[in-house]
């Protein structure tokens, strides 16, 4: 009995510091980026940093305006967003609702796999088959571009919004969506008034999910937006916030790299805010 | 409690036997270490010449400290380093002040365009009018009437630094790309019909066509005796009336002897006779 207890409370003492160390981790990496991240801002001056609108970290007089990527990232992840989340969401609905089981079987697989392709794969094709293709149907000099930058984090972002979408709107109680047929309603009437709206919190996790892989991204986006610090145009060759610190990283030094660490900073910042902004917003509706 | 002292016992049985591997893998490094310092470009190079010295010399270690020619000469001269690492000629005044030079490679930067490019020869002026937006059209040097889409590498590279300095363009360029590896500007141009990019000699394939610069093709040999201008040297620094210690000249002797060209080459660059 004694012994039982004993073994018990070591297994509670293991499971208690495995969960402390990802708490630990989340704690370390924000106390480390802030430390590392701080000293920049201020150099540069906050102003300077955030809005400044040119970022030249390697010339003679260099400028560490941050505000292109800032808003790169925000245009890039919206565009990602508005592709991606209608095509997921009603993916989501088809396969949920509509399908057969052999379609959804098949789709499920392929969902799956998407999203374990890993991002340089997405970054290549997008290189080889999504930029010479852009810029020949829309007659531009050259398409690596915001666009490009979109689409590939739209296709990006598909497997997260459709799977957490079909597991919230698969747990909508079959007896909602009978009372709804019984009443007369047809079945798409159903599932968009009755099934879709049971299931909103989880399809906004979707969302959250999506933004969080979309601002977040660096390789693939890296490899087809052409990463040149310009503001953003849907056109135009643009630097985002992760791509910025990842194409800088490696032969930075000085300033230059204290203001990468900055520029982390702001993305990091940025990431807490949207998910407490979507957390907030999720909890209020779940009130509702 | 128990539990807790249990763990503390066992995280010092941890750190006891990582110490002991640690311990004993010092003890065995009685030939000493080659401190190098300076150019960020030549971090290939050296990494390469680092791998094959260190396995064919057992007991040696080479450090490098990628800081920046200017850095790496200083740091030579204030003898904070063993071998200082340039990517430019020393100055005359750095030469008076007691430094020697010894050219270790070449480093060659092949201008790159799509193979339907009509254009296969420009001069340096021309290249750099085109990188700074002088040039903004391909029919102004003798192409198709398209816009010029100006590929590079990114801030920091040792390829776009090399490159900027020989054309006299630092700082401004009007990059429409600035991708990060040689592979992408390489991938990047032969899919863009007006394309201009630049990349290191070594890594130029048939998917894209090398320029004649000054009516000069880049290869091996016309890098090596400079008729083919967009290059520059590699440069190992070391003090004139100071000799090198027993294990700096040991790599020195390796780096520049004719068994370190495959290396040499294996990283991009083309090594002197």
């Amino acid at each position: 009995m004694k012994k039982t207890r004993r073994l018990e409370g070591i297994i509670h003492g293991c499971f208690l510091i495995l969960g402390l160390i990802t708490v630990g981790f989340v704690l370390l990496i924000t106390v480390y980026l802030v430390i590392s991240g701080i000293p920049a801002i201020i150099e540069i001056g906050p102003k300077e940093f955030l809005f400044g609108k040119r970022w030249a970290s390697t010339a003679a007089e260099p400028e560490y305006g941050i505000l292109p990527f800032i808003l790169t990232s925000i245009y890039g992840t919206c565009g990602a967003i508005a592709i991606g989340v209608p095509v997921g969401f009603l993916s989501a609905v088809y396969l949920s609702k509509l399908a057969g089981r052999r379609i959804r079987t098949v789709a499920e697989e392929a969902v799956s796999l998407l999203a374990g392709i890993p991002s340089v794969v997405y970054g290549l094709v997008g290189m080889i088959i999504l930029v010479p293709g852009i810029r020949k149907l829309f007659d531009i000099p050259d398409g690596a571009s915001l666009l490009a930058a979109m689409i590939v984090l739209a296709i990006m972002i598909l497997p997260s919004i459709i799977k957490v979408s079909m597991t919230s709107l698969d747990a909508v109680p079959k007896e909602y969506e009978d009372a709804s047929l019984a009443l007369g309603a047809t079945p798409v009437e159903t599932y968009f008034k009755v099934s879709v709206p049971a299931a909103r919190s989880g399809i906004a996790a979707a969302v959250v999910l999506g933004v969080g892989r979309a601002i977040g991204e660096a390789m693939a986006v890296m490899m087809v937006s052409g990463n040149a610090a310009n503001m953003p145009g849907l056109f135009e060759s643009v630097k985002f916030l992760t791509t910025a610190v990842a194409s800088e990283m490696s032969y930075s030094e000085g300033l230059q790299r204290q203001a990468l660490f900055s520029i982390a900073l702001v993305l990091y910042v940025f990431i807490m805010l949207i998910n407490a902004l979507l957390n907030g917003v999720l909890k209020k509706r779940g009130e509702k | 409690m128990n539990i807790k002292r249990r763990l503390q016992s066992v995280m010092a049985a941890v750190m006891a036997g990582l110490m002991m591997v640690s311990a004993a893998g010092c003890a065995g490094n009685d030939g000493g270490t080659i401190a190098t310092d300076g150019s960020t470009s030549m971090e290939k190079v050296i990494g390469i010449l680092k791998e094959t010295f260190e396995a064919a010399n057992d007991g040696y270690t080479v450090t490098y400290n990628p800081t920046g020619s200017g850095t790496g000469i200083t740091a030579v001269s204030e003898g904070r380093c063993d071998i200082g690492l340039s990517s430019r000629y020393l100055k005359e005044d750095e030469k008076e002040g007691g430094l020697t030079e010894t050219i270790l490679a070449w480093d060659g930067i092949a201008i790159v365009v799509h193979p339907d490019n009509p254009v296969s020869e420009l001069d340096i002026a021309t290249i750099a009018a085109i990188y700074t937006g002088e040039i903004t059209n391909w029919s102004a040097v003798g192409g198709n009437d398209e816009e010029i889409v100006l590929i590079g590498r990114e801030a920091g590279s040792g390829t776009r630094d090399g490159f900027e300095s020989i054309t006299g363009t630092e700082d401004i360029c009007k990059y429409r790309q600035e991708l990060t590896s040689t592979g992408d500007v390489i991938v990047s141009v032969s899919s863009n019909p007006s394309a201009i990019g630049y990349a290191s000699y070594e890594a130029v394939q048939d998917s894209v066509k090398a320029l004649r610069v000054d009516g000069v093709a880049p290869g091996e040999d016309t890098i090596k005796d400079g008729s083919y201008a967009v290059r520059r040297p590699f440069v190992l620094v070391t003090k004139t009336d100071e000799p090198l210690s027993e294990a700096a000249q040991r790599f020195f002797d390796y780096a520049t002897s004719s068994e370190a060209h495959d290396a040499i080459k294996q990283a991009g660059a083309v090594p002197v006779e």
